[in-house]
């Protein structure tokens, strides 16, 4: 046992000494990247950098960034809806916090929507959006407010699919004058990119509300859950 | 400040080593809460203000919620259900 310890603290050391000397012997950059973004940043239709990254000038890592939430959220509805029962309705009773939300949620989603906007120019855009909406989503849920238009699963689906489809079409539609995909003319790369941020927000607060909705019903193992539904058709 | 860059990077590891040895889930969930909110600090100290609003965001505050949604979820009575009349179909 000792022994075993012993090899796991000088593994751990190893891992940290080696660690140490990547940080301290970093390899020269082949290019200067922020002068090149700097460069490029009249063609992007936005004027901040992080933004213009993420959404010009490397927006497939993002267009796959958001395929990866979808197909989460797809997998946690299909855990879901193999249990039994709907998902139940949940709040804690207490008329403080239904209070207090009649000011937050506009607030919140004005901040929402700031961020969004302020996304072109300063740091924000529509991940830090989309989790503001979902605070609103969790809030509202916690209060006890009656969420059932979360429950029409053609709109869900829809909400769920559509910054993914948006961001998708516009890829492949400025590909007609012969271009590679997603790549904006910069014309109109500013309108583009709003468009696709704006489902974008929408598509990701959804996402992570479903989430935060989709707890299982009961502390039982589904098999109890199944054979007890078989018990009573 | 490098005092204070020091004294935040201490905590941030002092945060993360409560939240992984805590006895109690629940204080575990908090530290980790409290985690995410220092390193959305560290994060603007190293000049990334987009990676410490995304932070603040998800990593404390969506993520520190569905952690308590699941330890709320964990600590219902074994086989308790939130609504006895439901006529299951």
């Amino acid at each position: 046992m000792s022994l075993r310890a012993g090899l796991a603290g000088l593994l751990c050391l190893g891992v940290t000494l080696a660690l140490g000397w990547a940080v301290l012997e970093r390899p020269q950059p082949a290019e200067n990247l922020p002068e090149r973004v700097a460069g490029a940043m009249p063609d992007s239709g936005v004027e901040h950098a992080v933004t213009a990254v993420l959404l010009n000038f490397r927006s497939y890592d993002t267009l796959l960034e958001i395929a990866v939430l979808l197909l989460a959220v797809v997998v946690a509805l299909a855990l879901r809806e193999a249990q039994p029962d709907r998902p139940e309705p949940m709040g804690l009773e207490n008329p403080l916090l239904r209070a207090v939300m009649a000011w937050l949620l506009p607030l919140i989603l004005v901040v929402a929507g700031f961020l969004l906007w302020a996304g072109s120019y300063q740091p924000g855009g529509a991940f830090q959006a989309g989790s503001v909406l979902a605070a609103a989503g969790v809030l509202l849920r916690l209060a006890g407010v009656t969420t059932a238009w979360l429950d029409n699963a053609a709109l869900m689906r829809t909400g769920l699919a559509l910054g993914l489809l948006t961001f998708l079409g516009i890829g492949v539609v400025v590909m007609a004058p012969g271009v590679p995909f997603l790549a904006y003319p910069p014309e109109y790369a500013g309108t583009l990119i709003l468009v696709i941020e704006l489902t974008l927000t929408l598509s990701i607060g959804l996402t992570l509300i479903s989430l935060f909705r989709l707890t299982p019903p009961y502390a039982d193992d589904p098999d109890d859950a199944r054979s007890d539904r078989e018990a009573r058709p | 400040m490098p005092w204070l860059d020091l004294l935040l990077g201490i905590t941030l590891v002092a945060t993360a080593a409560l939240s992984l040895t805590a006895r109690d889930l629940f204080r575990g969930v908090i530290m980790f809460i409290v985690f995410g909110l220092l390193m959305a600090l560290a994060w603007v100290r190293l000049q990334a203000p987009d990676i410490a609003l995304a932070e603040a965001a998800i990593g404390a505050g969506l993520t520190g919620v569905l952690l308590l949604d699941t330890l709320g979820y964990l600590r219902r009575p074994f086989g308790s259900r939130a609504d006895p009349t439901d006529e299951r179909s």
